[in-house]
């Protein structure tokens, strides 16, 4: 491999290598752990870039962009910078019955973002998702590893700072 | 007598998970025992297929018939069991329960379908966003490894088994169990045709049982007590217990184990409570985001296979969805369609372009566009995206049932959004803000 593909490939880190080498050990091949890759990879760096795809895909024996078609089917990949903390917003029915939408409303309004965007800090990202699986205690969502049962708009207020704050 | 329920013996009031000591010290790991020494794979079988018990999933085929389908001839090379805890299905919150309260009935219930079958493999294929149970699930296969109840010759009997968990990264279609495998291959999870079935040729080409966390859990139980002791667990037609689910305005959301055939009335208004002060009940879909409504009439029906297929929709999950009054009929579809436009695959025509069709006529309708032709529009739809085998899989036959059975029952409302040009729900203060 010549110095100039070195350079225009980055090399994964020991310890994402580690990672998805563990994985590579029960499966038949390499390219068969490629979501488990892009999730390690994502994992240390918060998203996973072109140039990240292309290490992986390296590394699995695979091309990037057939790595790529994998990485945007699933909507956990992020293919675009994301924010430090990530906002899962569910709204499937149940939370949509018990007011989701007010609630996107009050989040961008208090972050100034939209569905999809990350505030100008890059404290957080706002994503909408498909049904949490709690919607006994709707409208629920899911804040970084957390998730909140039951928000309203006080909550909302703790989380995220008043509205029309700036987070 | 106090009702036997098998699945939630173990779920604490705090709903803290159960850990090998608990779960040992209640009898758990006994059904193992009591197959590794006494029952072949084929006594095991048998005694599933008595049982009667059916997929939790959604579909409800006869666990015992679909693993009977794997080969045992002995032939070398891997065979896998997989547990489906991909639970995505709007309104849908009963594995959650099961695998944070009690990790290792799932476990114990893998052990014994995988020795069933002869897989040598398994896996727990889980939403990315289930973290908790991820962890419990990886902590409670270290401390089966430790006890001898994975790995290598378990418990002495020269069987061995391997188990992974894996994290999913979305997408409501990797719970269709042939998506589920092309994902679990690090592909895109598209569905695949079948012949052949999975039993046959699933992941990497293998025999391969894929089944619901709630399936599996009920194995143990089974293998434990007898097919007969789990017959007459259900108060109806089926067998056993289930989780039942109610979400939506009522007075006590929550999620409950209870006799198969408990009628609906008693989940709705015995546990749930009934409807929310200030609401009224207008329909209810019974089992999830892709099962057809019922209504009032129906609250007396047995929640089992054949009497909620007879009324025209499907047991689906067991987790109800309730419509009150005060929420647009034609909203709660358009929200529905428009997730099951999102989560399409895009591999077949009729449901990555039908799909956002129907949900952009729903979108015309609530938001006072729609035309007095758009019912006909719908209709054409769900007759023609609804039938099963014009398309790939079973999700946009499933996207059609809450539409189809909307138009039935709430034709009016529909009506009036499209005579007044405006949703008779909306506030105007929402609508406003909306824009």
């Amino acid at each position: 491999m010549s110095s100039i593909a070195e350079q225009l490939i980055p090399v994964l880190s020991e310890q994402e290598l580690a990672a998805i080498d563990a994985e590579l050990a029960h499966v038949p091949y390499p390219a068969a752990a490629a979501i488990d890759a892009l999730k390690i990879v994502q994992a240390h760096r918060g998203w996973v870039s072109d140039a990240s795809l292309v290490a992986i895909a390296r590394h699995l024996q695979m091309s990037a962009t057939e790595l790529d078609g994998i990485a945007t089917f699933y909507n956990l990949i992020f293919r675009r910078p994301v924010g430090e903390n990530i906002i899962l917003l569910c709204n499937s029915v149940s939370c949509w019955i018990k007011g989701c939408e007010k609630l996107q409303r009050q989040i961008s309004a208090q972050l100034e973002i939209a569905p999809g965007e990350t505030t100008a800090d890059n404290k957080y990202t706002l994503l909408p998702v498909t049904c949490l699986g709690a919607c006994d205690k709707a409208p629920v969502l899911m804040l970084g590893d957390d998730l909140h049962h039951n928000v309203d708009t006080e909550l909302l207020r703790e989380l995220f700072g008043s509205d029309g704050g700036q987070g | 007598m106090a009702l036997d329920l098998p699945l939630t013996r173990n779920v604490r009031a705090d709903l803290a998970p159960t850990d090998i000591a608990a779960y040992e010290g209640n009898g758990g790991y006994q059904g193992l025992r009591h197959a590794m020494a006494q029952l072949s794979p084929a006594d095991c079988l048998q005694l599933v297929k008595d049982s009667n018990l059916r997929g939790r999933g959604g579909a409800g085929f006869p666990t015992g018939m679909k693993w009977s389908f794997v080969p045992m001839d002995g032939s070398p090379g891997h065979k896998y069991l997989i547990c489906n805890a991909d639970e995505m299905e709007p309104g849908t919150f009963k594995d959650r329960l099961l695998l944070e309260c009690d990790p290792h009935q799932l476990i114990e219930g893998m052990i014994l379908s995988a020795y069933t079958i002869q897989a040598d493999v398994a896996y727990i294929f889980i939403r990315a966003e289930y973290l908790l149970a991820a962890d419990l699930l990886r902590q409670a296969i270290a401390d089966c490894y430790a006890r001898g109840y994975l790995g290598q010759d378990i418990l002495g009997t020269g069987y061995s088994l391997d188990m992974h968990v894996h994290a999913s990264a979305g997408r409501y279609i990797c719970g269709e169990e042939t998506a589920l495998i092309s994902s679990l291959e690090g592909k895109r999870a598209n569905p695949r045709a079948k012949p052949p079935f999975p039993q046959v040729s699933g992941l990497w080409g293998r025999p391969t049982i894929v089944n619901n966390v709630e399936t599996l859990c009920n194995i143990p139980h089974i293998i434990e007590r007898g097919a007969d002791w789990f017959k007459a667990l259900g108060v109806g037609e089926d067998a056993g217990t289930k989780l039942f689910g109610v979400s939506g305005r009522v007075k006590n959301p929550g999620c409950w184990e209870m006799p198969m055939g408990t009628p609906i009335r008693e989940i709705l208004e015995g546990k749930a409570g009934g409807m929310e002060e200030g609401y009224r009940l207008r329909g209810f879909l019974p089992g999830g985001g892709s099962t057809d409504f019922l209504v009032e009439e129906h609250l007396d029906l047995p929640m089992e296979y054949e009497s909620i297929g007879k009324a025209g929709s499907r047991m689906g999950t067991g987790t109800m969805i309730v419509l009150d009054d005060q929420t647009c009929p034609v909203g709660f579809v358009k929200n529905l369609m428009e997730f099951f436009a999102q989560e399409s695959c895009g591999f077949c025509t009729p449901c990555r372009d039908g799909l956002p069709w129907s949900a952009q006529v729903l979108d015309d309708i609530e938001s006072g566009r729609g035309l007095p032709e758009d019912i006909a529009t719908l209709q054409r739809q769900v007759q023609y995206i609804g039938a099963m085998g014009n398309t790939h899989c079973a999700l946009a036959p499933g996207a059609m049932e809450p539409l189809q059975s909307a138009l039935k029952y709430f034709r009016e409302d529909f009506d009036r959004h499209i005579s007044g040009q405006a949703c008779p729900w909306c506030d105007a203060e929402v609508a406003h803000a909306a824009h």
